[in-house]
């Protein structure tokens, strides 16, 4: 089930040295289906059709086996119970419905929020929101490596902070927060802490209990599943976290969660972690070589390139990093046979430079200079060579055509250029 | 996003890219945008002090690819115009040459406004250093 990538407008297509054209290396937005798991869910849409809550025909039973298993199979990847998981559409409903499923359901006890500035919008947004309704919000800063200050944290946890949202990796830098100490943290002042793990999960090991995470949010198609479906992980002991529902209706998800379960994409995610639990050691390492031979090829080549975020603390995919005086969207075009992101301003809806790089205290400039490189499991070697070969090239060329390039070489200090803004 | 074809071919193949003596009397340099805005033009012409053509034109621009083909089509446009010609030209002309998107519209602001910083910056040169050869800096 290839795409057709001819109907993709303005990719270059064909294959060079082998390598078929464009290339995918953007999967930190999402990541293609493993056939493994198309191959699970493909029963699930005829054959077994039935709906999980039918409990009194085989139609249903069917169905909710495939459920279970699936259920079990999340469980075991995160180290969690099987009652401990809730199915959702996917992270962005996870994250609504533990941040405000949290918020309505320990009002009582308070109305303090504590985020950081860099978490996706999906934990962002919710929270703006919650302001509206009278809780009162911390936006932790990050430091230059993208991490949060654990003592930053510590002076924002007051006795009205009912919970903590801190993502476990970053879909911009991917770098990896020290979710073990904010949990600690966390519990020691009982706090319940909500994790949005989103890009972690199948990527790096995650242990709920060891790793003191009471809530989490899963997706299905970052791990190489489909869209559509994700989870949440709902702590049942230690402390006991309740939350109150966000869609009422029949009940589904002991409570948590109405609506018909959809079933093949249950069963996709299902298969999504069974995979990483086996695969996930030896496939990080492969990613993380990976992304360091992209990392040296390109900045063995060029000068004044900048890694954005901790190379230590960081997704074994992942690779953001800033071509100084080349602004990003412009190098995306003459890369038009690779599919990556940009941070500029000029590919975002908001026509805003990337806030997750604002927030590093990333200069606005070099912001809007950043690529993200997203390494799956289905790009090879040659694919990262010719990426890096192509990017290096292009960024060569774009200088060329900087007025900033040009006005560095001459030795002038852009910062004290005084710009003649628009 | 997707691209015109125009657009496409200027950032592909960009006319007039580099830079003139800005040092010259006969040469203008138009410098807008900002790093932090994400667009820079450096548009350059060359001016005979006769006839007031625009007998060359150059630029180096960081920005989107419709900033590049916006600044790319400016020097394309303004060779072989009187300088009171080139001040005509109009951002909403170059937005429709290149089939510019509304978003990318201040591409085409950002081009006019750098070729009347360089024809500004020319007549001030003419003003102030009339006679007298213009020193190096």
């Amino acid at each position: 089930m290839s795409t057709d990538v001819k109907s993709i407008p303005q990719m270059e297509h064909g294959s060079a040295n082998g390598i078929k054209l464009p290339i995918y290396m953007d999967n930190h937005a999402t990541t293609p289906m493993d056939p493994r798991v198309l191959e699970e869910m493909l029963p699930f849409f005829m054959e077994k059709f039935g709906n999980a809550a039918s409990r009194n025909h085989a139609f249903g039973w069917a169905a909710e086996e495939g459920v279970e298993t699936a259920r079990e199979r999340i469980a075991k990847l995160v180290g969690a119970t099987t009652k401990e998981i809730i199915f959702t559409s996917g992270a962005t409903e996870s994250d609504n419905l533990a941040i405000k499923g949290v918020a309505e359901m320990y009002k009582e006890k308070g109305n303090h929020i504590i985020t950081a500035v860099t978490e996706h919008k999906a934990v962002l947004d919710t929270c703006k929101r919650l302001e509206k309704y009278g809780y009162r919000v911390t936006y932790l800063p990050v430091q230059k490596d993208g991490l949060i200050d654990l003592d930053d944290l510590k002076r924002a946890m007051d006795d009205k902070t009912i919970l903590v949202t801190i993502m476990y990796a970053n879909n911009e830098i991917g770098v990896l927060q020290p979710v073990t100490e904010i949990g600690k943290l966390c519990h020691e002042r009982g706090v319940i802490f909500h994790s949005d793990a989103t890009q972690a999960v199948g990527k790096v090991p995650v242990d709920v209990v060891k790793q003191n995470i009471d809530v989490m949010s899963i997706s299905a198609h970052k791990m190489y599943g489909p869209k559509g479906v994700g989870a949440l992980y709902v702590r049942r002991k230690n402390p006991r976290v309740q939350i109150s529902a966000i869609i009422d209706g029949g009940g589904h998800e002991r409570g948590m969660r109405s609506g018909t379960l959809n079933v093949p994409g249950i069963v996709g995610l299902g298969k999504a972690c069974a995979i990483a639990t086996e695969e996930m050691a030896k496939e990080s390492c492969t990613l993380a070589g990976l992304r360091n031979r992209l990392r040296d090829n390109i900045m063995g080549r060029l000068d004044e390139v900048y890694i954005n975020g901790s190379m230590e603390h960081r997704l074994p995919g992942n690779l953001n990093i800033s071509f100084a005086y080349v602004e990003g969207e412009s190098l995306l075009m003459g890369i038009n046979d690779v599919a990556v992101s940009s941070g500029s301003a000029c590919t975002s809806a908001t026509l805003e430079p990337s806030y997750v790089l604002k927030a590093l205290g990333t200069g606005d400039d070099l912001a809007h200079s950043s690529i993200r490189f997203g390494i799956g499991r289905f790009n090879t070697q040659a694919e990262v060579d010719y990426v890096a070969d192509r990017v290096v090239e292009t960024v060569t060329r774009l200088r060329e055509l900087s007025p900033l390039y040009e006005m560095a070489k001459e030795g002038i200090d852009l910062k004290s250029v005084k710009w003649a803004a628009e | 996003m997707a691209y015109s074809d125009k657009v496409i071919d200027h950032y592909n193949n960009p006319r007039n890219v580099g830079s003139l003596d800005k040092n010259s009397a006969e040469v203008g340099t138009g410098l807008v945008g900002a790093p932090e805005c994400g667009d820079v033009m450096k548009l350059q012409i060359k001016v005979n002090p006769q006839t007031n053509v625009i007998e060359d034109a150059k630029f180096k621009t960081f920005g989107c690819g419709s900033a590049i083909a916006s600044s790319s089509l400016a020097t394309e446009w303004v060779k072989g115009k009187t300088v009171d010609e080139a001040l005509a030209i109009k951002n909403t002309e170059i937005v429709k040459e290149l089939s510019l998107p509304p978003v990318k519209i201040h591409c085409s602001v950002l081009a006019e406004d750098a070729i009347r910083a360089a024809i500004h910056d020319w007549k001030k040169k003419q003003d102030t250093a009339k006679p007298v050869a213009v020193e190096a800096k």
